[in-house]
């Protein structure tokens, strides 16, 4: 009543032509009641551990322990472990913290910018690409942590006092990297935990009554008390907004300030400005590869069809389709301004990363981040889960080439060709990354069997019923 | 002691049917009372007339302090404690010191917001009243009630009864305190 349409009020036009109304995708399929979602998604904590589980995690500590490996002996030895030497002293590790830190990305998006564009369709995959940017985070850390060379002196990152009386050079941009990443990391997990919480309850109450009192008092003690009371709701859907709220400009600034690790500096193919949108394109696209490499098995694992639904699949394509072609234009622009900008060094950066040395891993970025997401235009494609989940593969490869190729190559040629290099990673780097993979699949495998995969109080609150004007928007 | 009850609790079984039942307890001029709802309710706060939450100006804040740690901190730690000249840059400029107070800009919000959310919600609350109807457990998942406390002035165990019976309450039960 109150809110007639202004437009149809102005314009005369439109009460005549009266627009088609198009149907809303439906966000949970086949009419599922409440406790329809609560039943499944507790169903999966609650039933007995699958045999799979058991296998995918035993595989995954064992991958795990090579980081471990690698790790224990860089920590034994010294940093010199690494195959890291003048000129290229940032290597593999930069690259493992970028990729993984980009991952990330994705779960912020999807929870807090998706949030704030009401793009409801977000709430199915919302805890589990949280989930992801934790674990992700947790990963890239483990890199810069170790490359300081003694890990116990990590805290002087931070600003606590110590017997040199010396403090942080807060003009590097390496300090404000200490500050972005723990900033990000400590937001994301308490977005995720205040996410948790009616959830935590639901479990709580369905444990004790079930008369398991050890799980009922662990669910319980996270889940705070809560009793579902509007009251609480009322500060809590504000809290989480403005969670969400400020998670928007932190997930940009992030990587905004990883990429002035890199812009800041002067070397050629790092000092541009381009940097900071083309990182967090790039970032985006990256996590969005991953959030697809993970959601689509745990959807055919769970039978989780009814609320993971196509629309869903078309969405994060369309994403990665989307920010995919903005890292393609990157490139194609760091090229043009390379030649427009007539600095011979600059233009020697760029054709050197395309023909030189590193081409291979140049060649190998540009089709999986170039290509590989124009396959996304075609609808025959999205709708195709194991083509989709390959091509999420790719783009995972593709961005850690990514990293690979603007990290090496601007160091490996550098202003003196008498130290020019090549850089090949030892075994010691091989094993403490392809570990982290590992330590990624233990931290996910055990989220998605303790607790609720999706966020089942969101979830309810996009079904039709839960509607209070039975779906007809004439309050 | 007495047997004063915490209050009455009432079931709905549909979102609408809680929705114009809290019009009605609202209107009926009730102030100690609570929805119980498993998903936070689109309108249901206009519904049980309450104000906007105060979170933000917590979050607001946290936010300003979290910046102004950010620049006091190195302002004071490069240009006052031990100054230390790096790359021939100025001991301090707002300019370097804006990315580390922007981060701390944003957590400083997000304590804020939490810890603010949970003082004003008076959690962590293990034991409450509400949570011991043997009812409640459904609450949680697709099931809506209705808790009036006889802390109300306007609390009459008769009347409020009635009340919640004619807005379509079922299951109409004594909640002990």
């Amino acid at each position: 009543m109150a809110h007639a349409d202004p437009k149809a009020a102005a314009h005369p036009l439109l009460q005549e032509v009266k627009p088609a109304v198009l149907p809303r995708a439906v966000l949970v399929e086949n009419d599922r009641s409440f406790s329809w979602i609560t039943e499944k998604i507790c169903g999966i904590i609650e039933g007995k551990t699958p045999t799979w589980w058991w296998v995918c995690f035993i595989l995954a500590c064992f991958v795990a322990s090579f980081t471990v490996a690698g790790i224990t002996y860089l920590v034994a030895t010294g940093v010199g472990v690494w195959g890291h030497a003048n000129p290229v002293n940032w290597a593999w590790d930069i690259v493992n913290f970028v990729f993984w830190i980009g991952i990330g990305h994705a779960g912020t998006l999807i929870s807090a910018i998706l949030c704030l564009l009401r793009q409801k369709w977000r709430t199915s995959i919302n805890r589990a690409a949280e989930a992801m940017t934790i674990f992700a985070v947790v990963c890239a850390a483990i890199f810069p942590v170790f490359h300081v060379g003694r890990v116990w002196f990590a805290w002087y990152l931070f600003p606590i006092p110590n017997s040199n009386a010396i403090w942080q050079n807060f003009r590097s941009p390496l300090e404000w990297d200490v500050f972005a990443v723990s900033t990000y990391g400590t937001v994301s997990v308490l977005f995720w935990y205040v996410g948790l919480i009616p959830d935590l309850a639901v479990l709580r109450d369905r444990f004790f009554a079930a008369g398991n009192k050890v799980r009922a008092t662990l669910y319980g003690l996270f889940a705070m008390g809560w009793r579902g009371s509007n009251r609480h709701w009322s500060n809590y859907e504000m809290a989480y907004l403005i969670l969400a709220g400020i998670s928007t400009p932190l997930v940009l600034s992030v990587h905004t300030i990883v990429s002035f690790d890199f812009a800041v500096s002067l070397l050629p193919g790092w000092h541009t400005t381009i940097f900071p949108p083309y990182f967090v394109a790039g970032a985006i696209f990256s996590g969005f590869g991953m959030v697809l490499t993970l959601m689509l098995p745990l959807r055919a694992v769970y039978g989780l069809q009814d609320l993971i639904t196509q629309y869903h699949i078309d969405c994060m394509c369309k994403i990665t389709l989307a920010t995919g072609t903005i890292v393609g234009y990157a490139y194609g622009m760091e090229f043009f301004i390379a030649w427009y900008g007539a600095n011979p060094y600059e233009g020697f950066a760029f054709v050197n990363r395309a023909f030189g040395h590193y081409a291979w891993a140049y060649w190998i970025m540009i089709s999986c981040n170039v290509i590989t997401p124009q396959f996304f235009w075609f609808k025959a494609v999205r709708e195709n889960t194991a083509l989709v989940w390959i091509l999420s593969i790719f783009v995972n490869v593709g961005m850690w080439f990514e990293r690979f190729v603007i990290i090496v190559t601007s160091l490996a040629r550098d202003f003196l060709p008498s130290s020019w290099g090549y850089y090949s990673p030892s075994i010691v780097e091989i094993f403490t990354f392809f570990g982290t993979f590992g330590v990624f699949s233990v931290l996910f495998l055990l989220f998605i069997r303790f607790l609720p995969v999706m966020p089942m109080a969101e979830l309810k609150a996009v079904t039709p019923q839960a509607d209070v004007h039975g779906g007809h928007d004439k309050h | 002691m007495s047997a004063q009850p915490y209050g009455l609790i009432a079931t709905f079984k549909t979102a609408p049917a809680l929705y114009h039942a809290a019009e009605a307890v609202r209107d009926a001029g009730y102030r100690h009372w609570d929805c119980i709802t498993p998903f936070p309710v689109h309108g249901l706060d206009k519904a049980m007339g309450l104000r906007r939450s105060i979170v933000p100006r917590i979050s607001l804040v946290g936010g300003i302090t979290g910046f102004c740690t950010g620049m006091s901190l190195i302002w004071w730690t490069g240009a006052v404690d031990y100054k230390l000249i790096v790359g021939g840059k100025p001991l301090f400029s707002p300019m370097f010191a804006f990315p580390v107070s922007y981060e701390l800009t944003i957590l400083f919000t997000a304590f804020a917001t939490i810890i603010g959310m949970f003082v004003l919600n008076g959690l962590p609350m293990h034991y409450h009243p509400v949570l011991k109807y043997d009812q409640i457990r459904r609450g949680m998942d697709d099931t809506f009630f209705i808790v009036i406390e006889a802390r109300d002035p306007r609390f009459n165990a008769a009347n409020t009864r009635a009340l919640l019976a004619q807005a379509g309450g079922e299951a109409i039960t004594e909640l002990e305190p």
